[in-house]
């Protein structure tokens, strides 16, 4: 088979497994775990075979047509274009994806949802790997749909809580929210470049012969930079990322850290010529970046929810990638997004075990626990290698994506870079964030870091819990291999993708890595500091779960608990903190998002809804009021005439006998008036 | 003879008719007196036929028709006010109001009963299933 063939199986593949698992489901459940199963994992094999194919070299297209626009010139086709950015993120799609539903097929075993979880799972898979290999704005746009309502469906599995009904609207409205002006500057994009075909745009674009230059650079690319935030969960719409934790953590790892956020960043990579043609656009991008990378960060540490944590961290992280897009180096971004992809789905997958296994997703009740790293020893050793990659320190993969990013922005930061619009001041911004951003990741880890498996208090038993199913704990290890090594690569990526060296430049390096020890040790030192100090208090309650049930359950109960015992669905009022040492005064902005969530519901949720009370006023008592009027009258004279239906009939007749003899003197008297006239 | 006679004793019958259509109670004489109100009709056809003097004798020729139809008419009243005796025990034209414009009160009754006779009717259903 040809390379654009297989190519063109790869998303095809989790489609067909989708679509088989949503009609047999119900009725041969026994198939669900294979229809989820096999055909990511075909569809990952051949992901592989695809990039070994292509390896780097030109990039292969295939386009035929889909569907003809009204425009003769401007038509939607169904087209590939594997370049070394999609097929190595289409791999690393598929991987995370077949892990995803690998550790599912344990995690959830006594849902009775499994098989319509797993093929959303798999449709999901799907839209990503489309959004990957296309090369038509409009197929994109698809595939970038379908994946905004499957992420809706699998936020919303534990639907029977209020937490999850809720997170998954808002993770649906928040999206489409950004995904309105996406659509808008799509055409309007199309309809300047005369194509929608990526390739055709951004050839156009880069060429030194055609002189092609947009019209509105700076409208089209602000227009599609607010889809990214949406989907990419960049401030100011990232506020449905960390509510959408209440899906199962499967679905948080595939969607919200790896794959799903991960679309808009790669999205501004293969049309990075467009933003580059602006250079506010790349301004805004940094700024953007910079606000999201603190703002994210400093929530981090304010987080009670272990899951919560990992996702503020995601949304800093894409904020890296975001940054290093600002300062047009698209192959540090995606370099970035590759290894961000492996680490977080294996810190989110190990979250789900210690979830399981401590019987809480809280930290402070995790604080409060000996022993969790005997009971959950994989999880215990995986997630501590996804907090270092996390934390950026050599010489794991973290450090060499974040420095691959920062010395792109040093480059430009000190005029040395060579990119069409960009300016120092956005490598400025980034950088500074970045090293900021730098600190607090460390911070933020080594917090977690102590207090889930540092915790002093009464040993969790083994024999309470149901020991995590070998392939759980298998798919850890698989995921670790890439948040370990796959930072090496940076001496092979630069021929994959299109761009300079990706090494780590030194100053850069030295400094980052002395700002995340420093971030480290801070946090140690207040940890020891507070722990001392709160030892002496009473011990919190820990919240409590069934935990002979599986992994699911645990989870679902853990959420809806969370709320009734601390009062807060983020926070816990928790003195043994370092968080809490640590930011001081902003703990509580911070813990909340800064508040964003209620300047939203002032500035948005509340006038909405008055409009709404407003128009239901005025139907209900204005409009309705002469509706109501109008069947009045006519009601009122029925009911004067009903009451003659004696149901006598000699009353009737005698009314028809009055009745002709006045008709017949009218008659009369009319005949004799017109006769006398 | 004048045509004043058979008028004015047309003009008799026919009111004797209508007092006995309006006034009566029994549904039996209520019929007896619309015959009284088609024969004075009869009555005068005829003697305007003779007084005009009129060589087809349309006059004639519709009395003859009345009075078919007023045969045909008082044979099925007949048998509707023998079915309503048998079904009531009573032809009195006063208690036969069942199409009257009920209160809102009555209209509650009557619906209260005509669900609770279909229910019984298909409680009756279902249990002759159960046994067939």
């Amino acid at each position: 088979m040809s390379t654009t063939t297989l190519a063109a199986l790869v998303p095809l593949l989790p489609f067909l497994g989708a679509v088989a698992g949503l009609l047999t489901g119900r009725r041969a459940p026994g198939y669900a775990q294979p229809l989820a199963v096999l055909p990511t994992l075909l569809s990952t094999v051949l992901a592989v075979m695809v990039a070994v194919r292509q390896g780097g070299g030109e990039p292969l297209k295939a386009a035929t047509e889909l569907a003809p626009t009204g425009d003769a010139s401007l038509p939607v086709e169904l087209a590939l274009h594997l370049d070394g950015f999609a097929v190595l993120v289409a791999v690393l799609v598929g991987v995370v994806a077949s892990c995803v539903q690998l550790y599912s097929t344990g995690y959830l075993r006594d849902d009775p949802r499994y098989a319509s979880y797993a093929a959303f799972v798999s449709l999901f898979t799907a839209a990503m790997l489309l959004v990957v290999y296309a090369d038509d704005l409009i197929v994109l746009l698809v595939g970038w749909e379908i994946m905004g309502i499957c992420s809706y469906f699998l936020v919303g599995h534990y639907w029977e809580t209020q937490a999850a009904r809720a997170a998954s609207l808002k993770a649906f409205l928040v999206t489409k929210l950004g995904d309105v002006p996406f659509l808008i500057g799509i055409l309007v994009l199309a309809s300047e470049a005369g194509t929608f075909r990526i390739s055709g745009i951004t050839s156009k674009l880069t060429s030194q012969l055609a002189e092609f230059e947009l019209a509105h650079p700076t409208v089209i690319a602000l227009l599609l930079l607010a889809g990214v935030a949406g989907k990419s969960a960049q401030f100011p719409l990232h506020t449905w990322l960390p509510d959408a934790m209440a899906g199962p953590t499967p679905v948080s790892a595939l969607i919200h850290a790896a794959t799903m956020v991960a679309a808009g960043v790669y999205f501004i990579a293969r049309l990075l010529p467009v933003f580059a043609a602006s250079a506010v656009a790349l301004v805004v991008l940094a700024l953007m970046a910079a606000v999201t990378i603190v703002g994210s960060a400093l929530s981090a540490l304010a987080q009670d929810d272990i899951k919560r944590v990992l996702a503020y961290s995601t949304i800093g992280q894409l904020a890296y990638m975001a940054g290093a897009l600002a300062v047009s180096d698209r192959g540090a971004a995606v370099f970035h997004l590759l290894v961000h992809g492996a680490f977080k789905a294996l810190l989110f997958l190990a979250a789900g075990v210690l979830i399981h296994a401590a019987g809480t997703n809280s930290l402070a009740a995790m604080a409060r626990m000996g022993g969790l790293t005997k009971i959950a020893p994989d999880a215990y050793w995986t997630m501590t290698i996804g907090l270092i990659a996390l934390a950026a320190l050599p010489p794991f993969s973290g450090f060499f994506s974040k420095e691959a990013v920062l010395a792109a922005a040093e480059h430009v930061a000190f005029g040395d870079a060579h990119g069409a619009g960009v300016t120092p001041a956005a490598g400025w911004i980034v950088l500074v964030a970045g090293m900021l951003g730098a600190l607090l990741t460390a911070a933020y880890a080594a917090r977690l870091w102590l207090l889930a498996f540092r915790g002093k208090g009464p040993q969790v038993s083994a024999e309470e819990h149901a020991r995590e199913p070998a392939v759980m704990n298998v798919v850890l290890w698989v995921l670790a291999i890439p948040s370990l090594g796959l930072g090496l690569a940076y001496g092979v990526l630069p021929g994959w993708f299109d761009s300079g060296s990706l090494g780590p430049s030194l100053a850069t390096s030295v400094l980052a890595t002395g700002i995340a020890l420093v971030g480290v040790l801070m946090t140690y030192g207040a940890w020891r500091h507070t722990t001392s100090l709160a030892a002496s208090r009473s011990p919190m309650g820990a919240v409590a779960a069934h935990p002979q049930g599986d992994p699911a359950l645990s989870e679902a109960e853990a959420i809806a608990t969370h709320e009734p015992a601390y009062g807060d669905i983020a926070a816990a009022p928790d003195p043994a903190d370092p968080g809490r040492l640590l930011l001081g005064p902003l703990h509580g902005a911070a813990a909340h998002g800064f508040r964003l969530d209620a300047a939203y519901t002032a500035l948005f949720v509340r006038p909405t809804q008055a409009a709404a009370r407003l128009a239901r006023f005025v139907d209900r008592e204005v409009v309705d009021s002469y509706v109501r009027g109008a069947g009045l009258g006519p009601r009122l004279l029925g009911t004067l005439v009903r009451r003659t239906q004696t149901g006598n009939t000699q009353t009737y007749l005698s009314a028809l006998v009055v009745g002709s003899l006045v008709l017949a003197v009218a008659v009369v008297l009319v005949a004799a008036g017109t006769s006398g006239a | 003879m004048h045509l004043a006679y058979p008028a004015v004793l047309a003009a008799l019958l026919f009111s004797i008719g209508l007092y006995g259509v309006l006034a009566r109670r029994n549904a039996i004489l209520m019929l007896m007196s619309v015959e009284l109100m088609l024969n004075a009709v009869n009555l005068n056809l005829v003697a305007f036929d003779v007084w005009l003097r009129e060589e087809l004798h349309t006059g004639q020729a519709l009395a003859l028709f009345t009075i078919a139809i007023a045969a045909a008419e008082i044979g099925i009243g007949l048998a509707i006010v023998l079915l309503v005796y048998r079904n009531r025990g009573s032809s009195d034209i006063d208690r036969l109001r069942d199409l009257r414009e009920r209160s809102a009160a009555e209209a509650d009754e009557a619906s209260d009963d005509g669900t609770g006779d279909t229910a019984s009717v298909k409680a009756t259903n279902d249990s002759g299933r159960q046994t067939s």
